[in-house]
């Protein structure tokens, strides 16, 4: 394993009393990708939401443990979050782009983070869509509403909205399950493009996807998380009894 | 066969009440414009009314009702959409929240005339203000305060939580996420609230009675000085609306045409009205569409 991108310690979240995160610690390799698996409710989502603290969101979460990223704790509170969450980009299972022009969806966050240059953001608009593949499909209409695109070009415009302020982490949330087939591949095969220059944490429901697009494969179950370890180990000759049951879909 | 036959007498009865509502609505209006147009010419749009005889204009009533919802709105929107935003995202969920939301309730409900005489005691009395524009906008402003608090509560509770969790994980501060990302999708709910907002501004006598008062001093249209009291311009005269003018003109008229210049008068107010909404929603439209890029 190369060089670590974070590390959870101990990470537990609890939605009022009940504890939908069991002291979770876990760590995560730069440049691979790491899949989270698992029945519904089983916290990955919750888990994956906590390491940006978007879980702040919602009322009455509350979270334990730590974050360790660049040498500092992101639970800790002094730690500053609109400045972490620059760091670590997200990406939901529903396309949720801004009500603006696709410029404007990238632009938005470098400029928000000081870039006021012209020439500057639109270099960045450039490669960020050319980094998700999105470039010569919108580059004549880069003005025209966001909303106006399918929902794979969608997806793929938040994930370039996401990379335009060069987070070192990308956090996705189920991102192909509301696309078609052929939606799916590309976003996949970005997956795949992206990891050389981040590390990509990705919920999933499809075994397939998981064991086509991750290095490393973590199994969660009931808030717990049962096994992490190699993609191939997991899939092809897991520790656990219920790893087996769970990927083989005898539950879940 | 039955729920057919059920669901095309729902559809029926349905279809008979719009129907209905739409005819009510339409001859209300013919009616007023059928009755009132008549009387409106240039002269009557323009010149100050007469006290005994023929030939009374609405002007000074007319650029009261328009300066009147300036005002109010000035105060109403920025304190509306403040406290909208506030209760929606960032007061917490406990009693006192929600005794806060009980409040703006009753006091959307409260009858007119009884804040136009809290507007009487309070601001005309206490503060000394006298009947006066001030006066008049701060109670209108009392009763279209909690319309414009709900509805922005409502509109900002209304965008997608995926759409503020996008702007957060940007490493956006709350407020910028509020201000750039939720309020220009929240925009379209808000303008329709202000439009209705406004409407009650032009509408509005009862409260108006005892604090903007029932009279206007002789305005001089060519002095924008604010603080002469003989410039229009001046929040701290008095000020009689287009709609207690209808209501004075009716009830304690001496004008020998008191009855047509109050038909013109409606008239005039009902397409000010209709003006006023178009106008609005035109401008709110494209807004939006500059927020959104959409064509």
């Amino acid at each position: 394993m190369g060089e670590k991108a974070f590390f959870t310690k101990d990470l537990s979240v609890y939605y009022g009393e009940k504890q939908a995160i069991k002291k979770i610690s876990m760590d995560f390799p730069s440049r691979e990708v790491i899949a989270l698996i698992g029945p519904s409710g089983c916290g990955k989502s919750t888990f994956l939401r906590s390491l940006n603290r978007m879980n702040d969101v919602i009322p009455g979460a509350r979270v334990e443990g730590q974050i360790w990223i660049d040498g500092r704790d992101i639970n800790d509170p002094a730690t500053d979050v609109v400045l972490l969450r620059q760091k670590i980009g997200m990406v939901w299972q529903k396309p949720n782009p801004f009500h603006k022009s696709i410029y404007e969806n990238i632009a938005f966050g470098p400029r928000y983070h000081g870039i006021r240059d012209k020439k500057k953001l639109d270099e960045i608009v450039e490669s960020s869509l050319r980094k998700t593949a999105l470039w010569d499909e919108v580059k004549d209409r880069l003005h025209r509403s966001a909303l106006a695109l399918s929902g794979g070009q969608q997806q793929r415009l938040c994930i370039a909205r996401s990379v335009a302020v060069q987070p070192s982490i990308l956090l996705m949330d189920e991102p192909a399950s509301a696309l078609d087939p052929v939606s799916t591949a590309k976003v996949e095969e970005l997956i795949a493009e992206l990891k050389r220059e981040y590390c990509i944490v990705i919920v999933t429901h499809n075994m397939y996807q998981a064991a086509r697009v991750s290095d490393k494969t973590a199994f969660f179950l009931m808030g717990d998380l049962v096994e992490y370890d190699t993609t191939q180990k997991i899939f092809t000759n897991p520790s656990h009894r219920s790893t087996d049951d769970y990927i083989s879909g005898r539950f879940g | 066969m039955k729920a057919k036959l059920a669901d095309r007498i729902a559809t029926g009865a349905i279809i008979a009440i719009a129907g209905l509502i739409m005819a009510i609505l339409a001859g209300l209006i013919a009616y007023l414009l059928f009755r009132g147009l008549s009387h409106v010419s240039w002269h009557f749009l323009t010149s100050p009314p007469q006290s005994f005889k023929k030939g009374g204009g609405i002007g000074p009533q007319l650029f009261n009702s328009l300066y009147l919802l300036v005002l109010t709105m000035m105060i109403t929107i920025p304190l509306g959409i403040g406290a909208g935003i506030y209760m929606s995202e960032y007061a917490k969920a406990n009693r006192v929240t929600d005794f806060i939301r009980l409040v703006v309730e009753v006091l959307s409900s409260f009858p007119s005339i009884v804040i136009g005489l809290f507007g009487l005691l309070v601001f005309v009395n206490l503060f000394q203000m006298k009947y006066s524009l001030a006066a008049g906008a701060l109670a209108l402003t009392v009763f279209n305060l909690p319309l414009m608090v709900r509805i922005t509560e409502q509109a900002l509770r209304g965008v997608p939580r995926e759409q503020k969790e996008a702007g957060l994980a940007l490493g956006l501060s709350k407020w910028k996420t509020i201000w750039s990302v939720m309020l220009p999708m929240a925009f379209p709910a808000i303008m329709t609230g202000t439009i209705l907002a406004s409407g009650r501004v032009f509408g509005e006598a009862a409260a108006l009675l005892f604090t903007a008062g029932m009279t206007t001093p002789k305005l001089d249209f060519t002095n924008w000085n604010p603080t002469d009291p003989q410039s229009p311009l001046n929040p701290f005269r008095p000020a009689e609306t287009l709609a207690v003018h209808i209501w004075k003109i009716n009830s304690e008229g001496r004008a020998p045409d008191a009855p047509e210049i109050a038909a013109g008068a409606s008239a005039v107010l009902i397409i000010i009205v209709l003006l006023f909404n178009l106008g609005a929603r035109t401008l709110g439209r494209a807004i939006y569409r500059k927020f959104t890029a959409t064509k």
